[in-house]
C-alpha cells in the first residue's frame, strides 16, 4: 500500500517537473513580457503544486508533510505578489503590452520575409 | 486585545512546526525569536482585526479550496496555449473593478487573479488593470465570480 502511495507521489512530482518545463517553454515561446508572465506562472503554480503535493505523498504523514504544506502556503503567497511587483514595474517603465491575435507560425514566417 | 495572545500562540506552534526542537537551548531561543517578532509587529501597528481574521477563516480556507480548483483549470489551458503551435493567443489588457471594500479584499482579488495563469494583475490603482492571455477571457463575467467570491471571504457576508 505505503509503496502504491510513493509511486503516485513520485509520479505527481515528475508530472510537476514536466510543467516547469512547459513554464519554461512558454516563457521562451510567447512574444512580449505580459504574456511571458502567464507561462512563467505555470511553474509558480501548477508545477509547484504538483511537485509539493508528490512530495508530501512520499513523505507520508509527518512533520515533513505539515512543512511542505507550509512552504506551498507561502509560494502561493508570495509568487502573485512577485509577479505583480514584476508587471506593475515593467508597465512603469513604460513597457506596453502587444495586444491582438498572435500565432508562433506567423512570427516564424514574417521572420523569414525579413 | 486578544490579538496580542493569538498571534504569540500562532507564531511559537510555527515555530515549534519548523524546529521540533526541545532541548532548552533551544526553546531559549524560540522565546527570544517570538518576542522579537511580537515587538516587530508592535512597532508596525499590525496587531489587530485586519491582520488577524479569525472571524474570516472558515471563508478563506473555503475560498483557498475553490481558488486551487480555478488555478488548475486555467493551468490547463495555458499549458495548451504552449504546446499547441497552431493555437492563436489575443492577449488584452482590461479594467475590473472590484465588487471588495476593504484593502485586504482587494488585494486578495487582485493576488488571486495574478495567481490564476493566463491573467494578471498589472495595476490596482483604482480599478484593477488586468493583463490576459486570451481575449474571450476579459469579458467581465469572466472575473464577476472570482470578484464576488474574493469580496465576500474577505469582508464577510454582507
Amino acid at each position: 500500500m505505503s509503496e502504491v502511495v510513493t509511486w503516485i507521489g513520485s509520479s505527481l512530482a515528475v508530472a510537476g517537473a514536466l510543467a516547469a518545463i512547459i513554464g519554461s517553454l512558454g516563457v521562451i515561446r510567447f512574444p512580449d513580457f505580459y504574456t511571458r508572465t502567464h507561462a512563467a506562472s505555470i511553474t509558480d503554480t501548477g508545477a509547484a503544486t504538483l511537485m509539493i503535493l508528490g512530495l508530501i505523498l512520499i513523505s507520508g504523514w509527518s512533520v515533513l508533510a505539515l512543512k511542505l504544506a507550509i512552504i506551498w502556503a507561502f509560494i502561493m503567497l508570495t509568487s502573485p505578489t512577485a509577479a505583480h511587483a514584476l508587471t506593475n514595474a515593467a508597465y512603469g517603465a513604460g513597457e506596453r503590452p502587444q495586444l491582438g491575435p498572435w500565432r508562433l507560425f506567423d512570427r516564424d514566417r514574417k521572420e523569414a520575409e525579413r | 486585545m486578544i490579538y496580542l495572545p493569538g498571534l504569540a500562540v500562532a507564531v511559537a506552534a510555527f515555530w515549534f512546526a519548523l524546529s521540533g526542537q526541545t532541548t532548552p537551548l533551544f526553546l531559549l531561543l524560540a522565546v527570544v525569536s517570538i518576542l522579537a517578532t511580537l515587538w516587530l509587529c508592535a512597532r508596525l501597528g499590525i496587531i489587530d482585526r485586519d491582520a488577524s481574521p479569525y472571524h474570516l477563516a472558515h471563508l478563506l480556507v473555503l475560498y483557498a479550496g475553490w481558488l486551487v480548483v480555478e488555478i488548475f483549470k486555467a493551468n490547463v489551458v495555458v499549458i495548451r496555449s504552449v504546446l499547441d503551435l497552431r493555437q492563436t493567443i489575443s492577449p488584452a489588457v482590461v479594467k475590473v473593478p472590484p465588487d471588495a471594500k476593504t484593502d485586504f479584499g482587494r488585494a486578495l482579488f487582485a493576488n488571486s487573479i495574478t495567481l490564476t495563469p493566463g491573467t494578471v494583475t498589472i495595476d490596482i490603482a483604482g480599478d484593477l488593470l488586468v493583463h490576459v492571455l486570451h481575449e474571450e477571457n476579459s469579458q467581465p463575467a469572466s472575473f464577476a465570480l472570482m470578484n464576488r467570491m474574493a469580496a465576500r471571504a474577505a469582508d464577510g457576508w454582507e
